[in-house]
């Protein structure tokens, strides 16, 4: 069986984190095929990021410096090149927004096609069968990929993030190859939102607010308060994003954000079928809602009917006396 | 500016929780779901009509082409995006299942080599799949660049070239683009102010959402041309590249619902009995 590449994203200069969960899945690969796997870091901070990434038990690191922020057309070619030279039969990153962005594009240069999202992989013989949410995780199908090179991006919240090996694989430079297409895409700029937060997809608690909440103000006095109370992320449903209460990168669902804490609470939030794809795979789920109908209750474990902003500000009370 | 915009036809996404998988488990059925326009190319449909109209005066400024692939009935897929004010249809014949996001991907390189858009505009994926390949593969194959997510657009450049906001992890990167290109469209392509033209006033601001389809519209759209073609008109062919051997619904939830009475009770039962605080 051949090798698997992971193709690394770097956030801030430094190793993304969501990348340990397809170093999670490139593992698991390699040790039921008895093939290797090695990391490619491409992108502005390729040495930092190549050094963090060399901890986790890779046969090599690989890296390509490219200065300026990520543009996928920038990207593409290197990642392909390093991939065809090395002869790769996988190449994989986490699903996030940029293992999205550039992965199907770098399999149309190695006429792969894609396994996308992947919640697990099982391997019989040399076949390799992965697992993947459909129709907003309301249905599993189970795939192969019979192109030569298989591309398969990992859900972040399915594959637990891989632990350091010890000892330090070996760190090689690639070239940077150059693509047509990069000349007509400029990167303009990247605006952060930055929170003190806990990071939401990696957050072991997660409070989430909905259309219910009706202002940021409510935001900031109503849940904020609970969410630090409990340490926990905040995220939010998409009819809060849109009206403006929460900036958009804390929507959770289909199209958002899939978070898998241990306790998830849902405050005011109806359970759209698209919400709940975010957050089902939650351990425990509370739903507070003055609604006792409201679909949330299909996946909720603990529901409490009542008025949020009663209910909010007690349970912030209570949980700062439970933590003492 | 001439677009393009790819449509699939999805089963009902509100009811996605109704759909089947059959008895040996090696298909889905949708059956008495009703098919609605994939939510995400509905949005690049509305994107697209208000890059190519005078917002607020009904004046056209460029044409838009809607083209699906899929069975023959996709004909009335197609309809609500005439209706809505695309110009144009293009219908290929294909099965869903002998179908994956190469093969998309392909055939719709081979409509752009015939169409010659400035720019196709697309949903960032089709929410029966759930796979988001489809438009990056496409602008792979054009050689062209892209932008996926895209909350906002601006033309700029006397409409040479296009400013996209993408909806990232992190938040908002902007790129800018030379066109011809590809975009992908994400949830808020749709709010009032995402998509700025250079003609439309500025303070023109869109009822949030996609546009209904006047009776006017649906009256007008049963006479634009549809043209169908199969993918060898194409010259597309080959089996998909992904293959599904067996669908399986998701592993229900442990235990039921419990209501609590009170915050103190909820409390309490997430220390004993949860394990959670
Ligand atoms: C293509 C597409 C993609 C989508 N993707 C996503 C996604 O990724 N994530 C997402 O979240 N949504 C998504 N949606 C939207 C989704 O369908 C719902 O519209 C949205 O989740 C509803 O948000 P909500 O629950 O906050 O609002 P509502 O549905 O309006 O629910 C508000 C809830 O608050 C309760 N309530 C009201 N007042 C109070 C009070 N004082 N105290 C307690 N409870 C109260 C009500 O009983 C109700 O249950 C998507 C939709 C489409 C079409
Ligand atoms: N059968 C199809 N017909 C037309 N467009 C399609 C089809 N399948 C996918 N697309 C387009 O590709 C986008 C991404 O789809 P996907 O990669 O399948 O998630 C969709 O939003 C559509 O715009």
């Amino acid at each position: 069986m051949a090798d698997i590449l992971v193709v690394g994203e770097i956030l801030e200069g430094d190793l993304r984190k969501n990348t340990l969960s397809a170093v999670a899945f490139a593992k698991e690969v390699a040790e039921a095929t008895s093939g290797a796997f090695d990391i490619l870091m491409v992108g502005d901070g390729a040495d930092q990021a190549a050094e963090t990434a060399a901890k986790y038990g890779a046969r090599k690191v690989l890296k390509a410096q490219i200065d300026g922020g990520y543009v996928a057309e920038k990207h593409a070619a290197t990642v392909a090149e390093a991939a065809k030279s090395g002869g790769y039969g996988i190449v994989t990153s986490a699903a996030g927004t940029t293992g999205k962005d550039l992965m199907p594009r770098v399999a149309a240069k190695l006429e792969a096609g894609v396994a996308s999202d992947i919640a697990s992989v099982e391997v019989n013989g040399d076949e390799i069968v992965y697992r993947r949410p459909m129709y907003a995780g309301n249905i599993f199908g189970y795939c192969t990929v019979s192109t030569d090179v298989q591309v398969v991006t990992v859900r972040q919240t399915e594959f637990e993030g891989a632990e350091e090996a010890g000892g330090a694989s070996p760190i090689e430079a690639v070239e940077v190859a150059s693509d047509p297409a990069a000349d007509k895409v400029e990167f303009v700029g990247l605006e952060m939102q930055k929170s003190e937060r806990p990071d939401l997809t990696e957050a072991e608690v997660v409070v989430s607010g909905g259309r219910a909440l009706k202002s940021s103000e409510n935001f900031e006095n109503v849940l904020e308060p609970l969410v630090d109370a409990l340490g926990a992320a905040m995220g939010a449903s998409r009819a809060a994003c849109d009206a403006g209460y929460v900036p958009n990168d804390l929507q959770v669902g289909q199209t958002g954000k899939v978070v898998a804490p241990k306790l998830y609470v849902a405050v005011g939030i109806s359970g759209a079928i698209q919400h709940l794809a975010g957050m089902k795979g939650s351990k425990t789920i509370v739903a507070i809602n003055k609604d006792k109908e409201a679909p949330i209750a299909q996946v909720a474990d603990y529901f409490l009917v009542a008025d949020l902003f009663d209910a909010v500000p007690e349970m912030t009370d209570a949980v700062k006396k439970a933590k003492g | 500016m001439k677009i393009l915009v790819p449509v699939k036809r999805v089963a009902d996404p509100d009811n996605a929780n109704k759909m089947k998988v059959s008895p040996d488990g090696t298909g889905v059925t949708s059956e008495g779901l009703e098919w609605k326009v994939n939510p995400f190319d509905e949005y690049a449909v509305e994107a697209a009509l208000r890059l190519n109209e005078k917002g607020g005066s009904g004046e056209t400024l460029g044409e838009t082409v809607v083209v699906s692939l899929g069975p023959n009935d996709v004909q009335q897929t197609l309809r609500q995006p005439l209706a809505m004010g695309a110009d144009k249809g293009v219908l290929i014949d294909a099965e869903d299942e002998t179908l994956d996001s190469v093969l998309v991907a392909k055939a719709l390189k081979a409509v752009v080599d015939k169409e010659q858009p400035d720019l196709v505009l697309m949903g960032k994926q089709a929410v029966d799949g759930d796979s988001n390949t489809a438009g990056q593969m496409l602008a792979e194959m054009l050689g062209w660049p892209m932008a996926t997510f895209a909350m906002s657009i601006e033309a700029v450049d006397d409409g040479k070239a296009l400013k996209v906001g993408r909806e990232v992890d992190t938040g908002v990167l902007t790129l800018k683009l030379t066109l011809p290109a590809v975009v992908t469209v994400d949830l808020r392509i749709v709010t009032p102010q995402a998509v700025k033209n250079g003609v439309t006033p500025d303070d023109h601001a869109y009822n949030e959402g996609a546009r209904y389809a006047s009776l006017k519209g649906i009256m007008k759209a049963k006479k634009k041309p549809i043209d169908q073609m199969s993918l060898a008109d194409l010259g597309v062919e080959g089996a998909p590249a992904v293959q599904y051997s067996k669908f399986e619904l998701p592993p229900a939830r442990s235990g039921s619902v419990t209501y609590v009475e009170s915050v103190d009770e909820l409390v309490q039962k997430l220390q004993t009995d949860a394990k959670v605080l």
